[in-house]
């Protein structure tokens, strides 16, 4: 067994956090527009539109039950054969629109169970008030059921940020993209790939604490 | 002013409601009073349509609401003339005392938002809660709770305020507090359909009070007769079991 090149590691850090922009902007991006989904889809399925509903329940079903690495190789080698219009799509779109459809099939169950165990009371006093279906949710209902499906929603996003590393196979320089690049020229593959597993880890423990602040925040109005 | 004809509410094979008829007149309060079970509060639920009821017309001013054709615009037009206060109270648990009382009148009423918020700290003054405007439901007690829902209801400046045994769900150390608020609200000859077991605070407040039972109404008239010289056996007998 050889010793560590710890110099070496100790170098890459800086080049390969040039990368977490690209990395954490993906997510972002996916994870916002993953949310808006995920909320139609749950409000969808708690309404259960006739049709629509059957088309919801395919979509996540398929979202969830195919690998994302899978869907990825889809959407951006498979999908331009088919539509010409995709053929200039670029690794980070495709990237993008891959984690949101995937996550917001998991997110939308999250949000529906979340919905579904906001009291009944709730629902009343909304309608007995004169809101319309769409106020109800957003000024009552989602609020609510937001609190619920913090904790769980937040895991989707780390467990996003750390997806985003799939996106080295559509060609992304992004972190783990880059590292791969550097461990090829200095043939030190343990010390680049620990390296970026340390930095993807220090991401995520920062985010584990704005989790925990943020419950703090949203269990506000519950507390006595 | 306020017209029920024929209400009919279903579950299942029994029926909550047979063929409801009821007139209101506007500024009248009326109790209704009967024993549990007998459709008083899905009476109240279905002039919201909160319950739909299979069959019945509703007039409310000019709004007429057939259950045969009843379509969602007009459903959410017949609860924008009525104010609802629920016996367990149903604040929005995400909203502070003040948002609870301001919520409808921005989304549902769109007044703007300095004039909801002078008429939420009018309210709160005048329910004595000005110093728990920014507390969550969940931070405030029973009697507290339910005088805000009090506040919420008097906030729409509803045509009809229907009240669903306002006091049945709080200790009783708090019910003196929100019999008083009503009474309150009563004597500005606001509209009011009221459910209640309290008999002397209907006898005090209701221009008119109704026995109801198995679904109809047996016996309806002003205080002084229902309870003081009540016509049918059923009436009789329930106010004797309740004093």
């Amino acid at each position: 067994m050889r010793a560590l090149d710890i110099d070496y590691m100790l170098g890459l850090v800086p080049v390969i956090l040039g990368y977490v922009p690209l990395t954490i902007g993906m997510a972002l991006a996916a994870m916002v527009c993953a949310l808006l989904l995920a909320c139609l889809l749950a409000v969808e399925r708690v309404a259960r539109i006739p049709v629509l509903d059957q088309f919801v329940q395919l979509f996540i079903s398929f979202f969830r039950g195919t690998p994302l690495l899978v869907q990825l190789f889809l959407f951006y080698y498979g999908l331009p054969q088919i539509l010409p219009v995709l053929a200039g799509i670029n690794g980070v779109t495709a990237a993008i629109i891959g984690l949101t459809l995937h996550f917001s099939a998991y997110m939308a169950e999250s949000i529906r169970a979340a919905i579904l165990g906001v009291d009944r009371s709730q629902w009343e006093a909304s309608q007995a008030v004169g809101m319309t279906q769409g106020q109800l949710m957003r000024r009552i209902i989602l609020p609510q059921a937001a609190r619920v499906a913090a904790p769980t929603l937040v895991n989707y996003f780390i467990d996003m940020i750390k997806s985003t590393s799939l996106a080295f196979t559509l060609g992304v320089t992004e972190m783990m993209g880059a590292t791969q690049k550097e461990a090829a020229g200095s043939f030190l593959y343990f010390e680049a790939f620990l390296v970026v597993a340390m930095l993807y880890w220090a991401i995520v423990e920062v985010l584990s604490y704005l989790q925990r602040r943020l419950e703090g925040r949203l269990n506000k109005a519950l507390a006595r | 002013m306020i017209s029920i004809r024929g209400l009919t509410k279903r579950f299942g094979a029994t029926t909550v409601l047979d063929g409801i008829d009821l007139d209101i007149a506007a500024g009248e309060r009326v109790a209704i009073i009967g024993p549990s079970g007998t459709g008083k509060s899905t009476l109240l639920r279905c002039l919201n349509y909160l319950d739909r009821p299979e069959a019945g017309v509703i007039r409310i001013g000019d709004l007429t609401v057939d259950a045969a054709t009843a379509k969602p615009a007009q459903i959410l037009a017949l609860r924008r003339r009525t104010s609802f206060v629920f016996q367990n109270y149903s604040l929005f648990a995400n909203k502070t005392a003040h948002q609870n009382i301001t919520e409808a009148l921005i989304t549902v009423q769109r007044k703007p938002r300095a004039e909801a918020d002078a008429r939420a700290d009018a309210i709160l003054r005048e329910i004595g809660l000005a110093d728990k405007a920014g507390a969550y439901p969940a931070a405030l007690s029973g009697g507290q709770q339910q005088r805000i829902g009090i506040g919420r209801a008097m906030a729409l400046d509803a045509a009809l305020m229907l009240l669903d045994e306002p006091t049945s769900a709080l200790d009783p150390e708090w019910v003196g507090e929100v019999l008083d608020l009503m009474r309150r609200v009563a004597e500005r000859r606001q509209t009011m359909l009221i459910v209640t077991h309290e008999m002397q605070f209907a006898r005090e407040i209701a221009d008119r009070v109704i026995f109801m039972e198995g679904g109809r109404i047996v016996e309806q008239g002003p205080p002084s007769q229902i309870f003081d010289a009540p016509q049918d056996k059923r009436t009789e007998s329930f106010l004797r079991r309740v004093r």
